[in-house]
């Protein structure tokens, strides 16, 4: 077997990613898009922290406020979830088209 | 000759992290999904640990396992998730996007496989102890700048969440 090396994390993260990317385009339950979105930062943390192992700690301090973007997100996005759910009573992406006419 | 435990872990965890997350996005249930991104979310952190990142894996662990998550619970907790279950789970254009994300997925590929050469095999020599010690130095020396403007934009999320959430401002 290859010893790991950079690439072997970049393609688990580009895994990742690709899930996310699926995640976000098909599914209807709003709660289960945002853990998308969750997943495809993650993708991206893998990748700076398996930089960081080429090129310095630069990639992990990134990594860092990626997470902390992922909090910030999370609370924001769950909260206009929450105000949604008040007005219509769904959780699902395609009714939520107030703004489109 | 590389020591082979490393090579067993790396694929176990890789495994473990990517079928969790085929689990989060196929699955009926929210708190189902949300179970299945706290597994590859702990799958990651080990991950983490193997490219010697302990501060962020310990960040990963507390912030994304222990706090995101347990705001996704309760949101679903909130929420009425069994109409969404007895509900179709894929939208219309769900091939359109099923196409759209494998295309990007060649993209990567081909990226990987052409441009092999832009991410060598060096790895440079971490301090195993210092970790976080180095990353603090970082985190309050260059990047000060940055730490401030990223607590502003936690300011700016509690009240933005705030203002949504609540009924009558």
């Amino acid at each position: 077997m290859a010893p790991i090396s950079t690439i072997h994390y970049l393609v688990v993260a580009a895994a990742l990613f690709i899930l996310g990317v699926i995640g976000v385009l098909t599914r209807r339950n709003v709660v289960i898009v945002l853990m998308s979105i969750e997943l495809i930062l993650n993708a991206v943390n893998l990748n700076l922290v398996a930089f960081s192992r080429i090129w310095g700690l630069h990639g992990q301090i990134f990594a860092i406020f990626v997470i902390t973007d992922a909090a910030a997100e999370a609370a924001v996005g769950l909260g206009i979830l929450i105000a949604f759910f008040r007005n219509k009573e769904t959780v699902n992406i395609d009714e939520v088209d107030l703004m489109k006419w | 000759m590389a020591p082979l435990a490393t090579t067993f872990f790396f694929y176990f965890l890789s495994a473990v992290t990517v079928v969790s997350g085929v689990l989060v996005i196929t699955r009926k249930n929210a708190v189902h999904s949300a179970l299945a991104l706290i597994v590859s979310l702990l799958g990651q952190a080990a991950l983490y640990l193997m490219l010697y990142a302990p501060f962020v894996a310990g960040v990963q662990i507390i912030l994304y396992a222990g706090g995101i998550m347990v705001l996704f619970l309760f949101v679903i907790m909130l929420v009425n998730i069994e109409k969404a279950r007895k509900e179709d789970q894929f939208n219309q254009q769900w091939l359109v996007g099923l196409a759209a994300a494998l295309a990007l997925g060649a993209l990567f590929v081909l990226v990987y496989v052409k441009g092999r050469a832009l991410f060598p095999d060096r790895a440079i020599l971490m301090p195993e102890q210092a970790n976080t010690q180095q990353v603090a130095v970082l985190l309050y020396g260059n990047y000060m700048f940055t730490f401030e403007i990223a607590s502003l934009l936690l300011l700016v999320a509690i009240i933005g969440a705030v203002v949504m959430a609540k009924k009558r401002i």
